[in-house]
């Protein structure tokens, strides 16, 4: 086997993290799964003030908290009697690289220089590397961007080829590869060589980032208002958004603010498919990345995730391409923002959901996005076309990822598809089955930690668990 | 092709990671076939032709190996022709609001 091979790369993986990372996850275990996550979080030593802290000197954070009025008016033409509440937007496009990953970026940049690492590596095709790049050069780090970039034809993502350009824009190395998992055998190989910091998208660092932004909305919206949100939609991939959000509202006092997680509907797309990679329109805040890590975060490129997205989730709504598509055109037209368009899952969600509150309550929607070249509904459909796509106006619930996208020709043929978050829980716990050797091994710290993870009560939790043995064994 | 471009150049390299037999187990079909594909950008750091075996000095000041594949290669991506499906959304929207009196003003 040669030192470099796929197969002895893999088998080096837990030390080339924790030379690269500088955390021993090791040390946090506290049953056979349980592992001591608010330890993990707080041995970091960031508090919120410090973190804004960091982020202030970066310019990063103190984002505008915008009221929609214009959508919040359609949105009440198409409601019951008393009902339509109005709908804020956190508008991170405002942010140095264009997004909210720049609170996640601008923490692990700062922890990679206090520990003296000569640079930083990132895998990642969307915002984040935009973001890392950005804060590295401010830091004077050097910086490594992987990206999966292209197809089998040479087809590149119009969205991950602009943030290839904004990476480079920023000083960066930019590896761009073709479609596959294996990237994180790239990645790793790269840790090995050059002795950079993981700036992982799911370090305590980087989900602790985003805590300001939960913060923030709340302090903001509580100064201007008077209140806390009645509920904060949040796009959905790998976790981060939706823990550092909801952990930062906490923080700020909003324990009753509803946490709904978004994502846009690409069932029946591989993700690591190179036939279905430029058959999607959206490249993040989707539920190719948010079922699979809502159901197993540890499936991230640490050994412990710090997203935990269940932890925190009262309600999980998915939304289809072609409505997303159609709110970012409203959200130009009617407000005068031109953003997104994966950051727009939430307001697509947002603007149905404040359709069934009333009047006086208040929804936010914790993020934007810049847009341009690339990242934009123009480009992505065109890519579409291009692949054999229909496009058309219509019931956006006849939508077919890979197949059709289907744009509503009115807004009340927006909607949200509820996802049923007991049979994402009992997915978690079959997926914490089926890491383990034995079943029969789980101690009491096990059972309260998997409560913890899935919002249950342990009994429950015990219940679910001897139900999923039954069934298999 | 056999013009050499100059040491200094801003150029891409391309190279082979895996090829199909050596894929990652749990890839699908369609990605199995074919091999895992890397492009770099950085500066020739000798004289080369394109096509052949070059080596170049990345924006991190990492030196690479590969096939050189394009020199000052074009950011392709933009936006396209407008899309139709797209173009009257705004219309419909401000004529649904100023057709339909909206309950609060707020």
């Amino acid at each position: 086997m040669k030192a470099d091979s796929y197969q002895a790369i893999m088998a080096q993986r837990n030390e080339i993290m924790r030379q690269s990372v500088g955390i021993d996850y090791q040390k946090y275990a506290t049953g056979v799964l349980a592992f001591d996550y608010e330890g993990l979080m707080a041995d970091t030593g960031y508090d919120i003030d410090r973190i804004r802290d960091v982020q202030r000197r970066t310019a990063v954070g103190a984002t505008p908290l915008v009221e929609l009025r214009n959508l919040t008016r359609l949105a009440r033409l198409l409601s019951p009697p008393g009902h339509g509440a109005r709908i804020f937007v956190k508008d991170e496009a405002a942010n140095p690289s264009g997004s909210f990953k720049d609170r996640r970026a601008s923490l692990s940049i700062h922890e990679a220089r206090q520990r003296g690492y000569p640079g930083v590596i990132a895998a990642t095709s969307g915002n984040y590397g935009a973001a890392i790049a950005s804060q590295a050069a401010k830091a004077g780090l050097r910086c490594i961007i992987v990206q999966e970039a292209f197809d089998s034809r040479g087809i590149a993502q119009p969205e991950i080829a602009e943030k290839t350009r904004a990476c480079e824009a920023y000083g960066a190395e930019v590896i761009r590869l073709s479609v596959g998992p294996e990237l994180f055998y790239v990645f790793l190989k790269l840790l090995k060589e050059t002795g950079y910091f993981n700036a992982s998208l799911y370090t305590p660092y980087s989900v602790q980032g985003i805590e300001t932004l939960g913060y923030e909305l709340a302090r903001q919206l509580f100064e201007q208002e008077l209140v806390f949100p009645d509920a904060v939609v949040v796009t959905h991939a790998g976790g981060g958004n939706v823990t550092g959000t909801a952990r930062g509202l906490i923080e700020a006092g909003a324990i009753h603010s509803r946490i709904i997680a978004a994502s846009v509907d690409l069932s029946g797309l591989h993700m690591a498919s190179d036939r279905d990679f430029n058959r999607k329109s959206f490249t993040t805040g989707h539920t190719g990345f948010s079922l699979p890590f809502t159901t197993w975060p540890d499936r991230a490129d640490v050994p412990r995730n710090a997203a935990r997205a269940l932890r925190y989730l009262d309600r999980f709504v998915t939304v289809t391409q072609g409505e997303v598509f159609y709110i970012t055109q409203a959200l130009a037209e009617l407000e005068g923002l031109e953003r997104g368009p994966a950051g727009n899952t939430s307001l697509a969600a947002a603007f149905v959901i404040a359709q069934a509150l009333r009047e006086e309550q208040i929804v936010v929607v914790q993020e934007t996005e810049y847009t341009g070249a690339g990242k934009h509904p123009i480009a992505q459909l065109n890519l579409a076309r291009r692949m054999g796509i229909e496009i058309r106006r219509g019931d956006p619930k006849a939508g077919k990822p890979g197949q059709s996208i289907v744009i509503p020709e009115s807004p009340e043929q927006l909607a949200v598809a509820e996802v049923d978050l007991m049979r994402v829980r009992r997915s978690y716990l079959h997926n914490a089955l089926q890491s383990l050797q034995k079943p029969d091994t789980l101690t009491a710290a096990d059972f309260a930690f998997l409560a913890a993870e899935t919002r249950l009560d342990p009994t429950t939790v015990q219940e679910m668990i001897d139900e999923l043995i039954g069934q298999t064994g | 092709m056999t013009e050499k471009i100059g040491k200094g150049a801003w150029v891409e390299i391309h190279n082979i990671v895996l090829q199909p037999g050596e894929r990652a187990p749990q890839v699908p079909d369609d990605t199995a076939r074919v091999p895992l594909e890397m492009g770099v950008k950085g500066f020739l750091a000798e004289p080369a032709a394109v096509g052949e075996e070059a080596e170049i000095v990345t924006a991190a000041g990492r030196r690479l190996r590969g096939r050189l594949s394009a020199v000052n290669p074009p950011y392709r991506h933009g936006f396209g022709p407008p899309v139709p499906e797209l173009l009257l959304i705004g219309q419909e929207l401000r004529r649904l609001l100023a057709e339909r009196e909206p309950r609060d003003e707020s």
